[in-house]
């Protein structure tokens, strides 16, 4: 630490080029820090601790088949499965297609299997006591401006009401928060009995169940036991966990992680060979100064971990002013656009990981010009060859 | 003074950016060639052309700086061009699918094919619409067609993906005349035989000539291969009415695409249908259908691509500004020298702006070509509108080669400028003491 300022006054020789070389540097950092956090929300979908409770049964022939409501108390009496909820995918928009969300027809018991989504217990009863109620994400009803009491219409996709109306009215009854995955804040929930009353077509059918399990390691016993319920039926299901199941969803719209680390990979590529080059540059330029380090006594690690520290200094510098940009972006485009932007807050292990990186990066571009410098002969170097 | 010529340098580099990237590649090729030819004709375009000899023949003393900024222009260009090529690549697919003269008839309300349904009744008033062109014998020419998503494993990996399972009427050769047999047979009518498209047998497990697919718990057998050179190939082909007694939707229908007489008599079909009280369809051209869904990803991914490029644009333009610094600092000697001779700023100037934009070239070139070495007719595939997987091929096209290089002229631009502006105010005293 004594050494700061010597490493400071060498950055601080050249500052054009040490300023341009912390620009490439926050540059690269900043897009590891967007590209790493739309990369985590998608593979982190479904894969928080309760997602390890639960386990989603769908048709084994797509998740556009519906299945039967009988299976739901067949479903309930499977050993291991501590209670059942049924979704259904409703495909309603506000106003214009564009407006797209997700919204679900659930079955009353929906937000006892999942606790995370908090709704004030004076809403959860409105919800429960109104035949038209719906609930939103915080993020969602910030996007509409929407508040409790608020008239809801959905035009409907798919399911036009037996009346033959094509739009559906719920009454807004309450607003639930997500404080750990913010993406989930941005769908809507109704009850699917009022849905399977008015619905033209599909009634007495659901769909997807959730199961909660008591034990994550007998998830593999119990889907079997589930799946076998209809086994050979016109409904035959697929029961897998909450994450495998988000897994498929995501790699279906695309290879994320591929993209992600193929353009990561070029900018880091050029990244070491940029601030390679400016260290050694940097390095070559001061020999005779480290000649003169090393005439006063400095030992040869010690000039070795000058300069490695210094091409370190520079990496931790423009990286963490990268990786702030990042964050400050990401909750600005969250604060904005809400949670239909899949990107996840920069945390602690995003920064955890940058910093490692840095000083990665760092310790590599720094290691031949630190090397060159601790093997100088000081004759050599003092008279600049 | 010194803050108003500043201000003046900003706006000239500021006009020159925007020209490099939106005028004409025949203008700057103009400007180029005029350019050349002042080098080769006049006096002092031969003056300024030795010094940028001069300048060339000492760049392999300065390979690291060169390097850094054809690699950080090339990863720029790069990254740049194979996004877009992903985006060209499933827009073209998706365009190619409809046309003016076809159109697409789905419920009202319903926005994809997968969420309507048509029942029988109203099949055949859509069909009976005088609009619809009719085939030799009088038959309309018009494809019922019930679109189904089913679960098929992945070739290699095994995971589950959705494909489209597509219910077609006997007209549909006749509505799709871009359809070719490319291997075994058409399917037989009611018969649970399918054909697939090119790209879902090479998407798709089991999918090759005489296999079994089991698709809503019944045996198919696959008996022919098709390319349609759109989004179809994504897609499995069988007898509408087979489809929907495995699926158990009756006779009721996803959508009816007609041919129609002429573009010109859309308007009216459409009209026809919308005020017919006992229907409540919508119909859209097949051009404008597709088009739709190719809109919303193609511009996330424009969008992105713009970004993340723009983020490592200034990372690359950084460093070519080093590197030219260097440069410049390099030749401090040869540059004072000449200034002493009585050369003035300009050719200077030229030198080190020629040779910035020579290797931002070349980082262009590289990096637009290693994006067309590796990724055109990579094949991807997405989530498509009907919640079943679109195959598509990237499309690295001139026009996206073009864009490339312009970003890699504005970056050499941007990174050379200011380096032989300094260069060209260089004080030749103090120049010459560095020797």
């Amino acid at each position: 630490m004594k050494y700061l300022h010597l490493i400071w006054a060498s950055l601080a020789r050249h500052k054009a080029r040490t300023f341009f070389t912390l620009l490439s540097v926050v540059a690269a950092f900043l897009l590891f820090g967007l590209l790493d956090s739309v990369n985590g929300a998608f593979s982190q979908a479904g894969h928080s601790v309760r997602d390890a409770h639960r386990l989603i049964t769908t048709s084994k022939m797509g998740l556009t088949f519906t299945l039967p409501l009988s299976l739901y108390s067949q479903i309930r009496a499977v050993p291991g499965v501590e209670a059942v909820t049924h979704m259904s995918w409703f495909g309603g928009y506000y106003r214009d297609p564009k407006n797209f969300f997700s919204n679900f027809a659930v079955a009353s018991n929906y937000f006892d299997l999942y606790p995370e989504f908090k709704l004030p217990p004076a809403e959860l009863r409105a919800y429960e006591d109104t035949r038209m109620g719906a609930v939103v994400g915080a993020a969602l009803a910030r996007r509409f401006h929407w508040t409790v009491g608020d008239e809801i219409p959905l035009k409907a996709s798919i399911f036009p009401q037996k009346s033959g109306s094509g739009t559906w009215t719920f009454d807004l009854v309450g607003i639930y928060r997500d404080s750990t995955h913010k993406g989930q804040e941005n769908q809507m929930f109704f009850h699917w009995k009022y849905f399977d009353e008015a619905a033209a077509f599909g009634n007495g059918r659901v769909g997807w169940y959730v199961e909660q399990i008591a034990h994550p390691s007998q998830s593999a016993r119990i889907a079997r036991a589930i799946d076998a319920l209809s086994a050979n039926s016109g409904h035959e299901t697929l029961t897998q966990t909450s994450s495998a199941f988000a897994a498929d969803m995501v790699s279906q719209f695309a290879d994320i992680g591929l993209i992600v680390r193929s353009i990561m990979g070029a900018v880091f590529f050029t990244l070491i060979l940029l601030t390679g080059n400016t260290m050694t540059q940097a390095v070559r330029e001061r020999i005779p100064e480290l000649g003169i380090l090393k005439t006063l006594g400095f030992s040869n690690r010690g000039v070795l971990s000058l300069v490695l520290a210094e091409s370190v200094m520079v990496l931790l510098l423009g990286g963490v002013a990268g990786m702030a940009l990042a964050a400050a972006a990401v909750s600005l485009i969250q604060a904005k656009y809400g949670a239909s932007v899949p990107m996840l807050p920069v945390g602690v292990s995003e920064w955890l990981r940058s910093v490692g990186l840095m000083a990665l990066i760092g310790l590599a571009v720094g290691a031949l010009p630190a090397r060159r410098g601790m093997r100088l002969r000081v004759v050599d170097a003092l008279a600049g060859r | 003074m010194r803050k108003a010529s500043l201000v003046l340098t900003m706006l000239c580099a500021a006009a020159i950016c925007v020209a490099l990237g939106w005028l004409p590649w025949w203008l700057i090729g103009a400007a180029v060639a005029a350019f050349a030819a002042w080098l080769a004709a006049t006096r002092a375009g031969r003056r300024t052309g030795a010094i940028i000899a001069a300048g060339m023949v000492s760049l392999p003393q300065r390979l690291g700086g060169a390097s850094v900024v054809v690699v950080g222009i090339a990863g720029v260009v790069g990254v740049l061009v194979a996004l877009l090529a992903m985006a060209k690549g499933f827009e073209s697919t998706l365009h190619a699918t409809g046309s003016d003269d076809t159109a697409i008839v789905l419920r009202s309300g319903s926005l994809t094919e997968v969420n309507s349904v048509l029942d029988q009744s109203s099949v055949t008033q859509i069909s009976d619409e005088p609009q619809v062109m009719r085939d030799a014998r009088g038959q309309p020419i018009a494809s019922p067609e019930l679109l189904i998503a089913v679960s098929l494993a992945r070739k290699g990996s095994g995971l589950a993906a959705n494909a489209a399972l597509r219910g077609v009427g006997p007209q549909v050769w006749a509505l799709r005349r871009n359809v070719k047999i490319i291997a075994g047979r058409r399917f037989r009518t009611g018969l649970r035989e399918l054909i697939v498209g090119k790209n879902a047998a090479g998407e798709f497990a089991h999918t090759s000539i005489g296999s079994r697919l089991d698709l809503g718990g019944q045996p198919w057998k696959v008996v022919g291969e098709f390319d349609s050179g759109d989004a179809h190939d994504s897609e499995l082909w069988a007898d509408t009415n087979v489809v929907g007694t495995t699926f158990h939707r009756g006779s009721d229908v996803s959508s009816v695409t007609v041919r129609l007489g002429s573009p010109k008599q859309f308007d009216a079909f459409k009209a026809a249908l919308a005020s017919d009280p006992r229907l409540k369809v919508e119909a859209h051209t097949t051009r404008a259908y597709y088009a739709g869904q190719a809109k919303g990803l193609t511009k996330l991914i424009r969008i992105l691509g713009s970004i993340v490029a723009g983020i490592m644009g200034v990372g690359a333009a950084a460093g070519a500004l080093n590197s030219m610094y260097a440069a410049v600092s390099a030749r401090t000697r040869e540059i004072a020298t000449l200034r002493a001779l009585g050369f003035r700023g300009g050719p200077v100037v030229a030198s080190v702006m020629v040779e910035t934009m020579l290797l931002a070239l070349a980082g262009g070139v590289a990096g637009a070509g290693a994006a067309w070495l590796l990724f055109n007719n990579y094949t991807a595939s997405t989530m498509g509108a009907n919640f079943s997987e679109v195959v598509f091929q990237f499309r690295v096209t001139a026009q996206l080669l073009g864009s490339g290089l312009r970003w890699a002229l504005v970056i050499g631009f941007l990174g050379g400028l200011f380096p032989a502006l300094r260069a060209a105010r260089m004080q030749v005293t103090e120049g010459l003491r560095e020797l």
